[in-house]
């Protein structure tokens, strides 16, 4: 195909040529490793399965039915069974999706840009800027991550607007630390020089031409960090810190099912396997993202 | 790094010794810092709290001077740290006790739990790890990587709600929650004296085995999901660690010479291997603190997670801040640890 030879040509004509090049190159190793396309899979699997929840879900997430309380699964009607109030566990599960979902674009949202203005303008600035902002970093980053966001949550209320913000913040300080790095090998280069001749602010030099630079290593790490991400927000959840009934959270579901543990093993099990597989799936794609682009083990 | 002049190897250790401290000073106070300001944006009223909601308007006001409420926010900093320096990291609302003397009995059931977990985790962690450095591609190398992704993905306390229903509830193999059986639990209040609060020490010491093999059986479960949790971690550095090892010339000049594989990889490779490999163990043993905050609730254990846990779901900020304070305490001493540890091993770093 035209499309491809375009792609792969040694002599690229442009520069976009060349990145888009580069990119399919990646793509190539990556479709090599099977783990990171049964990764990629997975969460392609919950993207589709989240946007429409409304038309997959056999039954309404809240509403009761306390004559089916408690069904095993298999029983007509209610795969993975029912819990305590009679709701599908399936249905509970699928809205779910929606709710995790989120609350990773969120976080994949703010914590990185939080941590991308503060290893900029540290790696920009130098001198005292830079001691004082990564002073705050390591501190951020001495605190244990749960414990922190615990105790964020126990200031703020809990709610999962309050988790997700707690989340950020705690987040943040390794976005920092990859900026930095990176604005450290920019700084000086004589493109920034010719921007700043022109005039440009350190407000725009940093924004227009280093925040960019910084992009690609900070998505990565990103993707690494998203199963982290999901373990926080259902570990939260669990304590009852995150989520509030009768949302269908998954960590709020396990917990709710731990009264019927012995007797009614799925409650609790089925939203945990969820959160299993989804966290598995981001975790298999950034192993594989990373020896994609990493170029030290592309070698190997 | 140093330009100057041959000085005494000592004055370039004592340098960066000096700049660990000062850095360690720093990073505690920003944390005392950091739990001061969540302390103070409570929308709880800290005196309210304490006098109850009857109490008349000079109690009111005495108590606020009390705690020193009536100064302003910088020299309430500052007493927050005198008092924090001096161990006083504040009192319980929920039971009138001094903060730290519950968290110091709490502790030691948490370090037990993460010490036996991080030696499980070493144990299975460090031959995995070989194991797939040594062939690379192989089915070995795929099923360790999967394990390991497995631990990283595994929430820690449905693996805990899934080991207790398997192994406690189906199959009856260990001990549920708690730390001991009931039954042993008065026992262990009067006839054995705590010298560490640690129970597999003190019974052993006390030579009541009956209790020892007990609390082992109340021990493992979560020990082991906490030490598969580290394994995962473990293996994974040690697999790239030894793997650039394993790419240096003094392995093939090892190989050339031809001295036995084992050799070759646990005995020359592992030596270097070791000395990251001590910052990464040390890491995983302060994430376990950390993770044992969702296993203790689980599995009913005593510790530091439950305490702070506990003491969130009725409000107690001071507990909450104070048990804060003291696991941020031991994650920052434990790099500490890592790093002078890392000093020593390497000789390139002193």
């Amino acid at each position: 195909m035209a499309i491809i030879a375009w792609l792969r040509d040694p002599n690229p004509a442009s520069r976009r040529q060349a990145r888009l090049g580069q990119a399919y190159l990646g793509w190539l190793r990556l479709r090599r490793n099977p783990l990171a396309m049964a990764g990629l899979v997975i969460i392609g699997l919950l993207l589709v399965l989240a946007a429409f929840a409304p038309w997959l879900a056999p039954h309404d997430p809240i509403a009761q039915n306390l004559q089916n309380r408690l069904m095993p699964p298999g029983t007509p009607g209610h795969l993975l069974g029912t819990d305590d109030f009679g709701r599908d566990i399936l249905t509970r599960i699928l809205y779910g999706a929606r709710i995790t979902l989120s609350v990773i674009a969120l976080v994949a949202v703010t914590a990185p840009l939080l941590g991308l203005i503060i290893g900029t303008v540290s790696g920009y600035f130098g001198g005292w800027v830079d001691g004082v902002l990564m002073r705050i970093t390591d501190i951020f980053l001495a605190f244990p991550r749960l414990i922190l966001a615990l105790a964020l949550v126990a200031v703020l209320g809990p709610g999962i607007e309050n988790a997700v913000l707690a989340i950020a913040l705690t987040a943040w300080p390794p976005y920092a630390r990859v900026a930095r790095a990176e604005t450290l090998t920019v700084r000086n280069s004589d493109y920034i020089a010719a921007v700043r001749l022109q005039g440009a602010g350190s407000v725009r030099v940093i924004w227009g031409h280093i925040m960019p630079m910084c992009l690609p290593s900070v998505i990565i790490r990103v993707t690494l960090d998203m199963a982290g991400v999901i373990l926080i927000a259902a570990g939260l959840g669990f304590l009852g810190l995150g989520a509030q009934p009768p949302l269908s959270e998954w960590g709020l579901m396990i917990s709710a099912g731990r009264k019927y543990l012995f007797e009614q093993w799925w409650v609790a099990t089925m939203p945990g396997l969820a959160i299993f597989i989804v966290s598995l799936g981001f975790n298999l794609l950034g192993d594989g993202l990373r020896d994609v682009l990493d170029p030290r083990s592309a070698g190997k | 790094m140093t330009a100057s002049l041959p000085s005494s190897p000592w004055a370039g250790r004592l340098r960066g010794l000096g700049a660990a401290l000062f850095s360690l000073a720093a990073t505690l106070l920003g944390l005392l810092f950091v739990t001061f300001i969540i302390g103070r944006v409570v929308p709880i009223d800290p005196v309210l709290a304490i006098v109850g909601e009857r109490a008349t308007e000079a109690q009111i006001a005495a108590t606020r001077t009390a705690l020193g409420l009536d100064q302003p926010l910088w020299q309430q900093f500052l007493i927050f740290v005198g008092n924090a320096l001096q161990g006083d990291l504040g009192t319980s609302i929920r039971t009138g006790e001094p903060v730290l003397q519950a968290v110091s009995r709490a502790f030691p059931a948490t370090l037990e739990l993460a010490t036996l977990a991080t030696i499980i985790g070493v144990l299975a962690g460090v031959p995995a790890g070989v194991l797939a450095a040594t062939r690379p591609g192989s089915l070995a190398d795929h099923i360790v990587r999967l394990v390991g992704l497995m631990g990283y993905s595994m929430p820690v306390f449905w693996l805990g709600l899934i080991g207790l229903l398997l192994f406690y509830g189906v199959l009856g193999w260990v001990g549920g929650p708690g730390r001991l059986d009931a039954a042993f639990d008065m026992m262990y209040e009067f006839e054995v004296t705590p010298v560490s609060g640690m129970i597999l020490i003190d019974t052993a010491l006390a030579g009541r085995w009956d209790m020892f093999v007990n609390a082992i059986s109340h021990l493992i479960l979560p020990a082991g999901l906490l030490g598969y949790v580290s394994m995962a971690y473990i293996s994974r550095m040690t697999r790239s660690f030894m793997m650039n090892e394993l790419g240096q010339e003094y392995i093939t000049t090892a190989r050339v010479k031809g001295m036995p594989e084992w050799r070759v990889i646990w005995v020359h490779a592992m030596r270097n291997v070791l000395v990251p490999l001590i910052t990464v163990i040390a890491l995983s043993y302060a994430y376990l603190l950390e993770g044992s905050v969702l296993t203790e609730t689980i599995f009913a254990w005593p510790g530091l997670g439950s305490y702070i846990t506990d003491a969130l779901m009725v409000n107690d900020m001071p507990a909450v801040l104070g048990g804060t304070v003291v696991v941020g305490v031991a994650f920052v001493l434990l790099n500490l640890l890592s790093d002078l540890l890392y000093r020593l091993v390497d000789p390139r770093a002193r």
